[in-house]
């Protein structure tokens, strides 16, 4: 046992990296990553599984990657986690498995995300995690996955893997969901996402890219016309939330979804080698504090903008992106206007952003969650000068699928409701991810998934 | 990948093409477009379903080359080459019900997505009269098939080398001021033309619908570029639309809007924005 602090990430320079699309963290090389495995105490009761919404095997792994055994590491990982090498990458670790590992008491826990990440990307390497699961006897039903996000891909991998025909309907032209349109290659390079894609093409997965359901199919059409015997749908929280603030619809005022997927999915970053366009400001304000804000600064910043301010109406300590990416944001220089609420953008003559008009907050009483909620100091209204604003204040559940699916019943927010195995109030139809959460977390998606796939194998095996 | 599977030159930079879609052609209804994307490193950009035949599993597309994807499509894309991706039927159908006499307006290439809906209003029971506005006889498509699905049939041109000296504007006025109300209009074409139509029956308050040209990506509710001001909503072209009540549409934030990233010229559909087939 080594205690003490836990191995430093290598990574690009702040200034370095915030002018190129690289990959931000280096990763662990293999003496480090043992190094740093050699910390765990391999716990007979261990409290980081707990904390890992889907429970892997966190000691098994670190130790077979102590044993060096490094077949046995990634089999174990990939047992309760088909995308390691992404949750090694975007994990909140800090408030998952990290947050419960005993040697965070006295000192820094096991790094567990970067162990987990070092396991995948050695495996991918170095070819040891082809899928060679015996595959089960064909069951001759086919299952409908829509929606290609982590949610979708797990439940597709899980059912493929017990004989059930499997085809994946995704809207867009790239399978990945947020993985590949939203967050961005220098936390989460797409060749990652892509390999798992191709792992799932190999377990016998079909992809169908650009059917929107609702659209080209409707859920009914599936089950009734198509032949399938279940869905589940993984369709995320797609649709951008605005504030309804004068002047949103001025050029230069993008929701993160356009402007990330401009970036992320049509890689505009390449532009002129790429079609798509994408304008940047010299100076730009990003509303809102979460995971979404955090990339849009930072790739705002790659792009060129001379300033970026994270606009924010509470303090640092509510912030919902992880801690490391803001710490990696003010690393890269984007500027953090905390108890900041925007007020209205204003325009130019000719239609384009010139400064966003915000209020200084303060924090009042605590609200019945106990957060001290923001209020408005009166009269404290300045204009910050920006010519572009990315709001970035959440997104909702896309309405198609409700609309088209009359018996698909939703909550007040248009969330389809399920039950915690994904049971929707259709018969054979499962829904899980985001879609029903509400924007959540990658991993809570893919937990989501797997138990669906259980429940529709049970479901089937009933029928 | 679709195939095509005829390309025809229509017009002086406006091209059709008869593409292999049947997964689109099995549920498009008059009013809906697809995004394309014509190879890996191309924009994804929409196109009206101009028409459709669901048994060939075929759609039609009418591109005019405006810009730098729509002139690679149309200068590079021959007889069975395919297009990378297309997506569809996306966008709300076209609300179609028998409203006794209808007016279907459409501008330039505009022509080519007023077709399928024009038909959709004649099959249910509408008088339709359709007007072709150009700006010069050679711009006009479209004629033939549009003549058989109308009671009655208008041109105007700029110049007049065809039909009608003028705008679209002025047979839809002298209808509406010698008492012919019909139950609704609909424009199709360049921003300006929309906008003069929708002026010019508001006084009337005839229900009038145009189909708004906003910059796109997904084309599903997801990333809310498309999005523009009607009434005091703002509304996703892509999934609310792209029709709207044109006499509660902001165009002047649409015009606004389409010049993000360019020159408004290479942005209006219909008739580069050159054209004058409508007054001020
Ligand atoms: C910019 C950004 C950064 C993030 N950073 C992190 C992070 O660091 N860590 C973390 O844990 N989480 C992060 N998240 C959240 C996380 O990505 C999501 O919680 C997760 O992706 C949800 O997965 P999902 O499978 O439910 O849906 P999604 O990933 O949203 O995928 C849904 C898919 O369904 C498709 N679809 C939608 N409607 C239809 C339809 N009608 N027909 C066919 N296909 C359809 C969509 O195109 C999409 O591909 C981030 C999110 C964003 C946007
Ligand atoms: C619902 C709908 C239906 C349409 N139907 C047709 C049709 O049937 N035939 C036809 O010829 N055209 C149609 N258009 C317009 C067509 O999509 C644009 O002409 C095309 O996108 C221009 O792309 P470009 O790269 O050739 O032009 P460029 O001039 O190179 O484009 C300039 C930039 O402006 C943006 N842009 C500006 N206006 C638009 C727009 N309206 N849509 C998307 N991006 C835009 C793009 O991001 C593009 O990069 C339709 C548009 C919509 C929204
Ligand atoms: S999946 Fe995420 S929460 Fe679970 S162990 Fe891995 S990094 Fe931690
Ligand atoms: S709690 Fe920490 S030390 Fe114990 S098994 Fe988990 S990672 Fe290892
Ligand atoms: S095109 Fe993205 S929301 Fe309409």
């Amino acid at each position: 046992m080594r205690g003490g602090l836990r191995n430093k990430m290598p990574e690009q320079a702040a200034e370095v990296r915030n002018k190129n699309f690289d990959e931000v963290a280096l990763g662990y090389l293999i003496e480090t990553a043992i190094d740093e495995a050699e910390r765990c105490l391999n716990c007979k009761n261990p409290r980081c599984v707990q904390g890992c919404p889907v429970n892997v095997d966190i000691p098994d792994f670190i130790q077979a990657l102590k044993e060096k055994n490094l077949n046995e590491a990634i089999r174990i990982l990939k047992n309760k986690n088909t995308l390691p090498a992404v949750c090694g990458r975007v994990c909140p670790q800090e408030s998952q498995c990290e947050k419960n590992c005993i040697l965070g008491i006295k000192c820094e826990p096991v790094a567990i995300g970067r162990l987990e990440r070092f396991v995948a990307d050695y495996a991918r390497i170095k070819g040891l995690d082809t899928i060679n699961a015996a595959k089960a006897e064909p069951k001759g039903k086919k299952v409908a996955i829509v929606g290609s996000g982590p949610s979708g891909l797990t439940a597709a991998g899980d059912l493929a893997k017990m004989g059930y025909d499997v085809t994946i309907f995704e809207a867009l032209h790239a399978p990945g969901g947020v993985l590949m349109y939203g967050i961005p290659q220098f936390r989460l390079p797409k060749e990652i996402v892509k390999h798992e894609i191709d792992q799932l093409k190999a377990l016998g997965v079909k992809i169908m890219p650009n059917v929107v359901i609702g659209r080209t199919f409707t859920i009914d059409e599936l089950m009734n016309e198509e032949g399938f015997s279940a869905v589940y749908i993984g369709t995320g929280a797609g649709l951008p939330h605005f504030m309804h603030i004068e002047g949103e619809n001025l050029n230069g005022v993008y929701s993160a979804n356009e402007f990330l997927t401009r970036v992320n999915l049509m890689r505009a970053y390449k532009f002129p080698q790429v079609a798509t366009p994408v304008y940047i400001g010299k100076s730009v304000a990003v509303v809102g504090a979460g995971n979404v804000a955090m990339d849009a600064a930072r790739t705002s910043k790659r792009l060129g903008a001379e300033k970026v301010y994270i606009v924010y109406r509470r303090s640092e300590d509510e912030m919902p992106a992880r801690k490391e990416e803001i710490e990696h944001a003010k690393e890269e220089g984007i500027e953090l206007r905390l108890l900041n609420n925007p007020t209205k953008i204003i325009g130019d003559e000719k239609g384009w952003v010139k400064g966003m008009e915000c209020v200084k907050m303060e924090l009042g009483e605590p609200d019945a969650s106990g957060r001290r909620s923001p209020v408005e100091i009166i009269g404290s209204e300045y204009v910050l000068p920006v010519d572009m604003v990315v709001m970035s204040i959440g997104q909702g559940p896309n309405p198609l699928i409700k609309a088209t699916t009359p018996n698909l019943e939703t909550n007040k927010r248009g969330n389809i409701n399920a039950d915690e195995n994904g049971q929707t109030s259709m018969p054979g139809v499962f829904a899980g991810g985001d879609i029903v959460t509400g924007a959540a977390t990658v991993i809570s998606a893919m937990g989501a998934g797997k138990k669906a796939a259980k429940a529709i194998d049970e479901y089937l095996s009933q029928k | 990948m679709a195939k095509i599977l005829k390309k025809t030159n229509l017009a002086p930079q406006v091209y059709e093409f008869i593409v292999d879609a049947p997964l689109v052609a099995h549920k498009c209804k008059p009013g809906q477009f697809v995004i394309i994307r014509t190879e890996e490193e191309s924009e994804r950009i929409p196109l009206t379903i101009a028409d459709f035949d669901r048994k060939q599993g075929t759609i039609t597309m009418i591109v005019q080359a405006v810009g730098n994807t729509t002139k690679h499509l149309c200068e590079t894309f021959n007889d069975n080459d395919e297009i990378l991706d297309v997506v569809g039927p996306l966008g709300m159908p076209s609300h179609i019900e028998n409203f006794g006499t209808v007016v279907c307006v459409g501008g330039g290439i505009g022509v080519a997505p007023v077709y399928p809906i024009a038909r959709a209003l004649k099959e249910a029971g509408n008088k339709v009269i359709s007007i072709i506005g150009a700006r010069n006889k050679d711009l006009i498509i479209f004629e033939d098939k549009m003549a058989a699905i109308s009671d009655e049939l208008i041109i105007t041109t700029d110049d007049g080398s065809a039909g009608q000296k003028g705008f679209v504007t002025d047979p839809i006025k002298k209808m509406l001021e010698s008492g012919n109300m019909p139950g609704m209009v609909l424009a199709i074409g360049p921003v300006i033309m929309m906008k003069n139509v929708a002026e010019t029956t508001r006084p009337y308050k005839v229900p009038t619908v145009a189909s708004l040209n906003t910059i796109m990506v997904d084309g599903t509710g997801m990333c809310g570029g498309c999005r523009v001001r009607v009434g005091d909503d703002n509304k996703f072209a892509c999934v609310d639309g792209p029709e709207f009540d044109a006499h509660l549409v902001d165009f002047a934030n649409l015009v606004q809007r389409q010049q993000m990233y360019k020159g408004q010229e290479s942005l209006e559909y219909g008739c580069g924005g050159h054209c004058k087939c409508v007054g001020d």
